[in-house]
């Protein structure tokens, strides 16, 4: 089978691959004296250790530091990050109780009974503002590991694929093309009712359907790598298939790798919402972001709006900053292939 | 153009051959097998193997595996234990609803998103092209179960202006003629779509603008209308056509959430039923109905493009 040029190299999600960074490679063969000579920055981090591999790191720190909104993006995601795993340890909360109702008051408004619950409390008396910590670090730990795995595997059989080619590529890559026809959700749902949910399933089960998308991209990248020339020394010089793909090509695909990385923790974060929200989230007494918004919707229908809108634009928040951060790491890996 | 159909047509039903093979071989993932999901957990073992006999499960995979697919044509897909009927029945009612919601919102998503990427050229670099940018870049990143309740909220709850219940037709032409119930989840689906499409029509109408063809146009004197909707935006769509074909399967899984949102009686939901119930044949049926229809409208858009795109029309070049 043969594809017609051009069709199915266009992903939807804006992850062109004919824009990102393809031609990264030859820039590690420039000696790295020659690397760092080019102009330094004055303000590098410690000395020594900046000039020798700081060359290229530095240049991409700036570009990426020219994208005020990037930065503060990154500022939250951090801020979001200490609140779901330090926050809990500072403000404590009960979040296991089954009988929290006697001990609480239920659906009470923020600021109730004195300032003791400063975002209210839920249906079942849990307090909101702890339970939004609580939910949001399973929600973050799913998605950034999903979104890690899934790169992990995508990379690696992108790789294969596109590395040996021929008739192994043909069969991997039709593999891959069948399983995206499935509509995404579809398919997920699928799995969670087969393999009964866990979180730790739930991580593995986004994972297995998000390595897809980096498959591709990499196996791209790969088909145009491996006819470089120094992937050719490599092979005259006795290399064999699985060094040059983890020695040679992997390293030279790192910019495309991490962009996908970045934007995939977002989407695994909507999936993994898009989940709790139908009801297949982690089981409980655990929560995450998208079963707490399932739960919340009658709530905000009885105008009990804390239950429903603080949770919602959490989600809003670190999707959009994730996408941000991904965009600004595309330009400034952009940036510095083409300043040279 | 004869060839690149038919190899586009043999692709489709390798990709549809491919998942019918993935659905049967989940169907036989399932930790002890149908028997005891249909059975219980504490059937007898020699219930089992008398209902692994007559369901043909004590024969080899492969054999199985050709049971199932002579099956297909027949339309059987298995049947529901929890709604005591087969499979395709309950499907048969449900697929021209989420039909007629992806057809809906897919039509309006182009109608409003074209224009929008026009505006956002037209007013490059301008305060409108920013506003537009920024809504839809929101739209992007809003998650289609935030904004349609939050439509719920506004619209149901607070105005009290739209109904929250789903139509009420069975067939696509009753649930059109209720558009009061429909336009919610239309609006819905369409929002997630209008993002994209809006952005890549702004950055497919930038591409046109600068070939060759408009340089030579303006040459001759075409005014700057003409330049813009005669010659550089006819050019511009050809591109969304293939985006139409890649995004139908994330539209259609956007209706899952959405018809989960509306209770809109559709094959999203009825997947989310089946899978609280865990009742795998039906969720596997779905699955495989759902995607071959995804994949033949996906065919659709690419013989569009087809019949839209003289390059491939007579140039043949694929």
């Amino acid at each position: 089978m043969t594809e017609a040029p051009g069709f199915h190299e266009t992903p939807a999600w804006g992850l062109d691959p004919a824009k990102s960074p393809v031609a990264l490679g030859p820039d590690l063969l420039v000696p790295e004296e020659a690397a760092t000579e080019e102009e330094h920055p004055p303000e590098g981090p410690s000395g020594g250790e900046a000039r020798s591999t700081g060359g290229i790191g530095v240049q991409i720190l700036r570009a990426f530091w020219e994208h005020k909104l990037a930065v503060v993006s990154l500022a939250v995601i951090i801020l979001m990050i200490l609140f779901c795993w330090v926050g809990p340890l500072i403000y404590h909360t009960q979040q296991v109780n089954q009988n929290l109702v006697l001990v609480n008051p239920t659906n009470a408004p923020p600021g109730a009974t004195g300032g003791k619950f400063p975002l209210g409390t839920t249906a079942t008396g849990f307090d909101e503002l702890g339970r939004i910590m609580y939910g949001g670090k399973v929600s973050l730990e799913v998605g950034l590991l999903s979104a890690l795995i899934a790169t992990c595997m995508g990379v690696v059989y992108g790789a294969i694929a596109g590395f040996f080619g021929r008739w192994l590529d043909a069969v991997m890559m039709r593999f891959v093309d069948i399983v995206l026809s499935i509509p995404l959700l579809f398919l997920l749902i699928a799995l969670v009712t087969i393999f009964r949910s866990s979180t730790t399933l739930l991580i593995f089960v986004i994972a297995g359907v998000s390595w897809l998308v980096p498959a591709r991209l990499v196996r791209g990248e790969t088909l145009t790598l491996r006819t470089r020339e120094y992937v050719q020394a490599v092979r005259g010089m006795g290399g064999r298939g699985g060094r040059i793909i983890g020695r040679h090509i992997i390293p030279n695909a790192v910019g495309t790798i991490v962009v996908f990385a970045t934007f995939q923790v977002a989407t695994s974060i909507l999936l993994l919402a898009a989940l709790g929200f139908l009801g297949f989230g982690v089981p409980a007494p655990a929560t995450d972001w998208g079963s707490m918004l399932s739960n919340a919707v009658s709530a905000a229908g009885n105008g009990w709006w804390w239950e429903f809108y603080p949770v919602g634009i959490c989600i809003v928040l670190v999707v959009i900053c994730f996408n941000f951060i991904g965009d600004a790491l595309r330009d400034a890996l952009e940036a510095r292939t083409q300043r040279r | 153009m004869v060839g690149y159909l038919v190899r586009r047509f043999l692709q489709a039903i390798i990709v549809v051959l491919g998942v019918v093979l993935i659905v049967f071989l989940l169907s036989r993932l399932i930790p002890g097998g149908e028997a005891r999901a249909v059975l219980g957990e504490r059937a007898s073992p020699e219930a089992i193997a008398r209902f692994n006999r007559v369901q043909g499960f004590d024969l080899p995979i492969w054999l199985q595996f050709w049971h199932y697919i002579l099956g297909l044509p027949q339309l059987k897909l298995g049947y529901s234990y929890k709604f005591t009927q087969p499979v395709w029945t309950i499907i048969s009612t449900r697929l021209p609803k989420t039909l007629a919601l992806v057809g809906t919102s897919t039509v309006l998503a182009l109608v409003v998103a074209i224009p929008l990427g026009v505006i956002q050229v037209v007013r490059r670099h301008k305060p409108t092209d920013y506003a537009l940018t920024g809504v839809s870049f929101i739209l992007y990143a809003m998650p289609a179960f935030f904004f349609g309740t939050l439509l719920i909220i506004i619209f149901s709850f607070d105005l009290k202006l739209l109904p929250v219940s789903p139509p009420s037709g069975s067939s696509p032409f009753e649930i059109w003629t209720d558009p009061k119930a429909f336009i919610m989840p239309v609006v819905t689906l369409a929002a997630i779509s209008i993002a994209s499409f809006s952005r890549y029509m702004r950055s497919s109408l930038l591409d046109a603008m600068a070939e060759d063809y408009i340089r030579t146009a303006r040459a001759k004197g075409a005014s700057n209308k003409r330049v813009l909707f005669g010659h550089a935006l006819r050019n511009a769509l050809i591109p969304i056509i293939t985006l139409l074909g890649l995004t139908l399967p994330v539209i259609v899984s956007g209706a899952v959430i959405v018809e989960d949102v509306f209770n809109y009686p559709g094959m999203g939901l009825l997947i989310v039923q089946a899978a609280d119930n865990t009742d795998i044949p039906l969720v596997l049926g779905t699955t495989l109905v759902i995607t071959v229809a995804t994949v033949i409208g996906s065919l659709l858009a690419d013989i569009l493009y087809v019949v839209v795109d003289p390059r491939i029309r007579y140039g043949g070049s694929f």
